[in-house]
């Protein structure tokens, strides 16, 4: 009660200052891993080259660029890449990098579709469009044996321009995760129509704003066939099988336009912070409660959507499950990497990294993003604070300001020496970053 | 009577002609300025306004939109040429994919037609007005006919 008296004596003054002292007053309470502002966090200063800024120690390289849209990418436990492209490059959507040092040369491509999604498991390499899911035998040098013959094993999904891309992952024990998102906002009879409703009983759900589960090596899957694994989600990019606790981890992104909707309810300083985006430990059949709630990390609080009678306070989402960490809004998760590397500090193993591809919903108010963060985990729990590991792509301050980000971080991987290999999506950069002790 | 005029007819016609000219080549010359400036200021002031609450969060600040969701507003055929397909943009929403310079955009925009007339005239005349663009005015009255023969989608 004293903190939200406390809040609501701030707000007027809802300005970046004011969320830093909002942080500094209620400090001595827990350690709560969400955090209400960017500028409150832990940035590294130092410089780790390739423009990038990094702690002390790590050290960037530019191993390949102007590569094209590269998204999810995948190392092979001989160091070679794959990386997807959002739209084929000369008939190519997955491209084939052969490491040497610090340089990555493009060996081959193949697959003639767009989309996301790339995963190496099982002597199979996994790749989605925004519709269909593939895979291609690997040889023992986890090589592509027939490029031009995918077996196709997930068909048919929707893909409405919207949170259309279908991200991939796999568990241990043979199942496929397909990320399919929500083809809207916020369930509103009319998609980001000021004064539509929500629908009652959001009938996207049926087949979308989930994670579905199918079997990794079954073909021509379809709806039918697959689990509707998690629902309650709007749309998530970033997600990674926990070896630890053998779970799925997901990072949704919140929901956009809380002041162009509602701007009786929410400033444009409330609106480009909220909702939260939100990291989701999942098990079978959770419910995280889109479009029904957002999560503010602020009030700490699942709150009732607006479109479904809410006004910023009321509560919502009874019976949908809690964030395990809240970052702030519109930063736009794109990649979750959990660390089993050998080659960083103690402090990074087990713990998750989380490529952030940067805010576009904040404006009028700067965007912000566009760097790579750490959330320390311990027991196969978020523990501890998070900080950014990786800052600078986006260029100089102006350039985060205004959203002309230089580069915007979207993929994570690990190689096989521990190395972290980062994906920038708007000029088709991979980034390697190793440790030195 | 006609004969002793006549030179003066055509005196007084000769300078209206060239006078009529001459104001049209300075108003041809200025017309951004000069066509009701203070209109086309205030509309262009009003439809900042406008911009700034229903369209900035998506096309940006600098109106240049975002890649592979937000389309640009800036030196497009869709902002500078034809009124009638722009301002049904406005109310109608635009769900379609669309190419711009290359690069392609896929988020829908919703239909805006809970504006008012004068406001999708002024947000219009802004946008044509701003980042670099320069076109024409939108009025209200032209809003009003297309609202009246818009097929609703």
């Amino acid at each position: 009660m004293k903190n939200r008296k406390l809040f609501s004596a701030l707000l007027p003054v809802a300005a970046i200052a004011g969320f830093i002292l909002f942080n500094a007053c209620k400090s001595g309470e827990s350690t709560n891993n969400d955090k209400d502002s960017v500028a409150a966090t832990i940035t590294p200063t130092t410089d780790g080259g390739a423009g990038l800024k990094l702690p002390a120690g790590f050290n960037a390289a530019v191993i390949a660029d102007k590569l094209g849209g590269t998204r999810e990418i995948a190392v092979t436990p001989q160091g070679d890449i794959y990386v997807k492209l959002n739209r084929a490059k000369n008939g190519k959507g997955i491209l084939f990098l052969h490491q040497e040092g610090d340089q990555a040369t493009v060996k081959t491509g193949f697959g003639t579709f767009g989309g996301t999604g790339v995963y190496v498991k099982n002597g199979y390499l996994y790749a989605s469009s925004d519709e269909e899911v593939f895979r291609y035998k690997l040889n023992a040098q986890n090589e592509v044996i027939n490029p031009d013959q995918p077996e196709k094993i997930v068909t048919g999904l929707l893909s409405r321009r919207e949170h259309e891309a279908k991200a991939i992952t796999l568990d241990n024990d043979g199942n496929l995760y397909v990320n399919i998102g929500a083809y809207s906002n916020s369930c509103q009879e009319q998609d980001r129509k000021k004064g539509s409703p929500g629908q009652k009983g959001c009938p996207i759900l049926d087949s979308a704003g989930g994670i579905w589960q199918f079997k990794a090596d079954k073909l021509n899957q379809h709806y039918g066939d697959g689990v509707r694994y998690a629902t309650g989600l709007r749309n998530v990019v970033g997600f990674d099988w926990n070896q630890q606790n053998n779970q799925l981890y997901v990072m949704q992104h919140g929901r956009d336009q809380l002041h162009d909707l509602f701007p009786d309810m929410y400033t444009t300083k409330q609106s480009a912070i909220l909702p939260a985006e939100c990291m989701y430990a999942i098990k079978k059949g959770d419910n995280a409660g889109w479009p029904y709630m957002y999560y503010d990390q602020e009030q700490h609080k699942k709150i009732l959507m607006p479109e479904y009678g809410g006004d910023g306070k009321k509560e919502g989402g009874q019976g949908a499950i809690d964030p395990v960490v809240a970052f702030p809004g519109h930063l736009a998760p794109n990649g979750l990497l959990f660390y089993t590397g050998n080659q960083f500090p103690e402090k990074y193993k087990n713990g998750a990294f989380i490529a952030f591809h940067g805010s576009w919903n904040r404006a009028p108010e700067p965007q912000a993003g566009y760097f790579v963060v750490f959330q320390p985990f311990k027991d196969g729990k978020p523990s501890g604070e998070w900080e950014v590991f990786a800052d600078g792509f986006a260029g100089t301050a102006a350039q985060t300001a205004s959203g002309r980000a230089e580069h915007r971080p979207c993929g994570l991987a690990q190689g096989p020496d521990g190395s972290l290999y980062i994906t920038d999506d708007n000029q088709g950069t991979i980034y390697k970053i190793t440790y030195k002790k | 009577m006609d004969f002793k005029k006549a030179p003066l007819i055509i005196f007084v016609s000769v300078l209206f002609t060239v006078t009529g000219l001459q104001a049209q080549t300075k108003h041809r010359a200025k017309t951004p300025v000069k066509h009701t400036p203070v209109g086309l200021k205030a509309s262009i002031a009003a439809g900042q306004k406008v911009f700034t609450q229903y369209c900035v969060s998506c096309h940006q600040a600098d109106a240049l939109g975002v890649p592979h969701m937000n389309p640009p507003l800036v030196k497009t055929t869709y902002v500078l040429g034809d009124k009638t397909k722009l301002i049904k943009i406005l109310l109608n929403g635009f769900n379609e994919d669309v190419e711009i310079n290359g690069e392609t955009y896929s988020n829908s925009m919703a239909s805006h037609d809970f504006l008012k007339d004068q406001e999708i005239a002024d947000v219009l005349t802004f946008v044509r007005n701003s980042f670099g663009n320069k076109a024409t005015a939108i009025t209200a009255a032209q809003v009003k006919a297309v609202r009246a023969t818009n097929k609703k989608s």
